[in-house]
């Protein structure tokens, strides 16, 4: 794992930004293209959904993956939550300007439909997060800062709940996701305790 | 028995896939009742065009082969479909195992170009080939006391990779009111765009409900049956909530999880535009006597 860790911190922060964010333009290239099928709208909202899910995943493995495998991602992790909010922001964004594009619609499906709150409510979550992601919130914060990203972790729950719930039947995929971010939550509970104990 | 029901797309409305069928369609309906494909109609106005093959045999649900919608056209070639025969029991005079070759020399094929609606909002205009449901029915004699019909997919799990998990209760079944199925428009298809059904459309005889969400429209069916109660249909066996054992696209009453006022063309690509949504799907004219003094809210 040392080895690892010393070709990782060669590897510079503005690289993961740039590699992280590419997938969403050409996502969209592929859906202006006929590269995501007939119904691409569906597709790219999808894609980037779960690129999103993926990545809000990998943020909070950052933590349990130091302490029990001794593998070091904390100098990306800025990097993985902003490029969270990234990929969220432009699936609402997809679903809000290419699938609904109707206003009254999306007011009326964000109170109505459950599976449309949870996944806002997530949204509405990361978004102070997003906004407080520089140097200058972290000292500004202090303590306040880790409680505040802390909300990361309801977030995560949120936005696999909302996948499992936007599904027809019975389907193991979003259930995969839902699972992922219990274990990740649960690995950090007793370390907590003991911590405060 | 053809002719009973004719077209009101138009040839303006044919892609070059489609329109040789449009051509036989228009004589087929000078024929038939006179120049009525040629009066056009509100919705041909709209600018309706059918789909194109691809679109319509690559965009599929038919989760016995998984539930992305390219999965059926990736996994459905796994499907023996000949030999094929449908078990048709119940309330009939003469129940029995029909096969294919029994029924199509019974049959006479016409074509239909159907608007096509799912229950998840968007929607094709697919021209398939077929015959009135009604004229099988009658094949098998419908008994008095029937007032339901019954139909089942096939379920075979060493051919259908979709099966291995439990989306939904194999296997898939619907069911119409009898009144529903003896309507004209209610056809078994056996064809799209002239050639035989590709697997992932339900080959080789499947059911086109028009007026109803797609999922009433089961594929691949092996049994009939003629009942006198409401027979249990999968999707609202899984979520009755959900999902109405009637299904009539219906605009103003929303699936709890979106709305129903609108639809996604497929083929429109990134930028396509919603349209509204018809009541029955634009077939409120041919079937909404059926449901007089019913509450469409209720019975969903």
């Amino acid at each position: 794992m040392q080895g690892v860790n010393a070709l990782l911190r060669r590897v510079p922060v503005w690289a993961v930004y740039l590699l992280g964010a590419l997938p969403a333009p050409y996502l969209f290239y592929l859906g202006l293209t006929g590269g995501l099928g007939v119904e691409p709208i569906e597709v790219l909202e999808h894609e980037y959904g779960e690129l999103a899910l993926q990545l809000l995943i990998l943020g909070l493995a950052v933590t349990p993956l130091r302490r029990h495998i001794g593998l070091n991602l904390l100098r990306f992790r800025r990097a993985i939550g902003l490029l969270t909010f990234f990929y969220v922001t432009c699936h609402l964004l997809v679903w809000l300007v290419l699938d609904v594009q109707i206003l009254g619609q999306i007011w009326a499906d964000i109170l109505k439909r459950p599976y449309i709150t949870v996944g806002m409510a997530g949204f509405l979550l990361l978004l102070p997060l997003a906004l407080t992601s520089n140097n200058w919130s972290v000292r500004r914060l202090g303590p306040g800062w880790r409680k505040l990203h802390r909300a990361t972790y309801m977030a995560a729950v949120l936005g696999a709940l909302h996948f499992v719930m936007l599904v027809k039947g019975f389907q193991i995929e979003p259930l995969i996701y839902l699972g992922l971010v219990g274990l990740l939550l649960l690995l950090r509970a007793p370390v907590r305790r003991l911590r405060t104990a | 028995m053809a002719h009973r029901w004719t077209n009101d797309l138009t040839l303006a409305d044919a892609t070059p896939e489609a329109a040789f069928m449009n051509r036989r369609q228009i004589m087929a309906g000078m024929a038939g009742m006179g120049l009525a494909t040629m009066a056009g109609g509100a919705q041909a106005d709209e600018g309706l065009t059918p789909n194109t093959w691809d679109e319509v045999t690559s965009y599929c649900n038919f989760y016995e082969f998984g539930t992305g919608k390219g999965d059926p056209s990736a996994n459905a070639h796994l499907m023996t479909t000949s030999p094929w025969s449908v078990e048709i029991d119940g309330l009939v005079d003469k129940p029995g195992s029909y096969s294919m070759k029994d029924i199509l020399s019974a049959m006479t094929l016409e074509e239909r170009i159907y608007r096509f609606r799912c229950v998840e909002a968007w929607s094709m205009v697919i021209p398939w080939q077929g015959f009135e449901l009604a004229d099988l029915l009658n094949m098998a004699g419908v008994q008095e006391g029937a007032k339901y019909v019954a139909f089942e997919t096939l379920l075979r799990p060493s051919e259908m990779p979709g099966t291995a998990y439990r989306v939904i209760d194999w296997p898939y079944r619907e069911g119409l009111r009898l009144d529903e199925a003896m309507h004209p428009l209610t056809i078994m298809a056996t064809g799209i765009f002239g050639k035989p059904l590709p697997n992932q459309n339900g080959a080789p005889l499947r059911l086109v409900v028009p007026w109803k969400y797609g999922f009433k429209s089961i594929k691949s069916v092996v049994k009939i049956t003629l009942t006198d109660k409401e027979p249990p249909t999968s999707w609202n066996m899984a979520n009755a909530r959900e999902y109405g054992f009637y299904s009539n696209v219906n605009p103003q009453v929303d699936h709890p999880r979106w709305s129903q006022a609108s639809e996604k063309r497929i083929g429109g690509g990134l930028f396509a535009k919603r349209q509204p949504s018809l009541m029955f799907n634009g077939y409120e004219e041919e079937v909404a006597g059926m449901y007089e003094g019913m509450n469409l809210a209720k019975h969903f």
